[in-house]
């Protein structure tokens, strides 16, 4: 059966999407990503969906689904690299995907992961070693 | 019998090929008929024979009662670009329509000089002759109208082209001047506009500058925060300038929610928070 691979870097998963999404996919995903954040103990997740030229409504709200989820398992999620014309059905589907942060591409979503993520250990008094 | 009529009124043309012509483009010269100068006389007799010769071509081919078929097809582009040519030279349809219409008295007045005494004979003649003429005329008039579409739907286009430049301002900062009403047509073109510079440049702020729209309605603000929505989707920050202080008063009388939106006075001061935001700081 077709999975979308999570790739686990440090404290970071990266899911990236490079397949046209069906539901049963997105429902896999799903299962699969808040399984292996408690596995792993990551704290962001950074989905890329470059590679989608299509969504539709149900795939929308699967990725404000997961990134409530991974909030919830306290694992900040960043949604990289939607497309132009996917900004636009999105918007026009009345989804603005208000929980869920996003970026430009996968550099400038890393980047807005660790500021966030430095910021959290420095709050706690402990300082990130690569920082 | 038709073959019979076209072949009496070919003769007709033959014979008095000149005649026809000068009477004509005499017919063409009064005033009200075509506007005076505009055309210089050998032009115009160059045009007026070539429709003689071509009508006589295509009307020789026995076939009076197809003018759509394919033998007055030379007869009708002809036309066309005759049409098409005139359209440009900024005359009236009718100006345009009655370059064939004149035509009809001087053969009419060939025809009866030959056909007076057969009056059934004259009357067939006329009336074919006439019938062939009218459509050649409206067939003028529909180039004509079809080529000022043409033109019109161009201009529009190119307008909605100039009127939506996405600027890159500073590295990572785009800014949209949007100048003119905001309709659903150009919203569109907006956005995409601005999410592909967006891709194209990797800015992380736009903004958008709406010191060129003269009224915000609901509809229009819609729009705005649609386009805004999108950017913020797409990962890039959105800040809206340029608003007056009508449009201010506007925009809060008819409730239109703003809140998740940063909004500036001037392009100035949203291109320093966008500078700020990118971590650029200017040095005097």
């Amino acid at each position: 059966m077709d999975r979308i691979p999570i790739l686990q870097m440090s404290s970071f998963l990266l899911v990236t999407i490079q397949v046209d999404m069906h539901d049963e996919l997105a429902m896999t995903l799903q299962s699969d990503l808040t399984s292996k954040i408690t596995q792993t103990g990551a704290k962001a997740v950074l989905i890329d969906i470059s590679g989608l030229d299509m969504v539709d409504s149900f795939i929308g709200r699967m990725l404000g689904n997961i990134s409530a989820m991974s909030r919830v398992l306290d694992a900040e999620t960043v949604v990289v690299g939607i497309q132009p014309a996917v900004a636009i059905t999105l918007v026009e589907l009345g989804l603005t995907l208000a929980g869920v942060r996003t970026a430009l591409n996968v550099e400038k979503g890393m980047n807005m992961l660790r500021k966030s993520l430095g910021e959290t250990d420095s709050e706690l008094g402990y300082d990130h070693p690569e920082e | 019998m038709a073959q019979n009529i076209s072949n009496n009124f070919l003769s007709v043309i033959e014979a008095n090929q000149s005649e026809i012509l000068n009477d004509w483009i005499g017919g063409l010269r009064k005033p009200g008929t075509l506007s005076a100068g505009s055309i210089n006389e050998g032009e115009l007799k160059s045009q007026c024979s070539e429709f003689l010769a071509l009508l006589h071509e295509a009307a020789s081919s026995g076939n009076v009662a197809a003018i759509n078929g394919p033998e007055w097809s030379p007869l009708r582009e002809m036309l066309a670009s005759l049409s098409r040519s005139r359209a440009k030279q900024g005359f009236t349809p009718t100006e345009v329509a009655n370059f064939v219409l004149s035509l009809k008295s001087p053969i009419f007045r060939q025809i009866k000089a030959v056909d007076a005494n057969d009056c059934d004979l004259l009357y067939e003649k006329l009336t074919s002759l006439s019938t062939i003429l009218d459509i050649l005329a409206l067939w003028t008039t529909e180039v004509f109208q079809k080529s000022r579409e043409e033109l019109i739907i161009r201009q529009q286009e190119d307008m909605l082209e100039i009127s939506t430049p996405v600027v890159k301002l500073w590295d990572g900062i785009l800014a949209l001047p949007i100048i003119g009403t905001l309709d659903s047509a150009r919203t569109q073109v907006v956005m995409e506009n601005l999410l592909q510079a967006i891709v194209d440049t990797g800015s992380e702020v736009a903004i958008i500058d709406i010191t060129g729209v003269p009224t915000v309605d609901t509809l229009v603000s819609q729009h705005l925060l649609k386009t805004v929505a999108a950017a913020q989707l797409m990962g890039a920050d959105c800040i809206i300038s340029g608003i007056r202080p009508q449009i201010a008063q506007t925009i809060v009388h008819l409730g239109v929610d703003l809140t998740g939106v940063v909004t500036k006075t001037t392009l100035e001061d949203a291109f320093k928070l966008a500078l700020k935001k990118t971590g650029a700081t200017i040095v005097k």
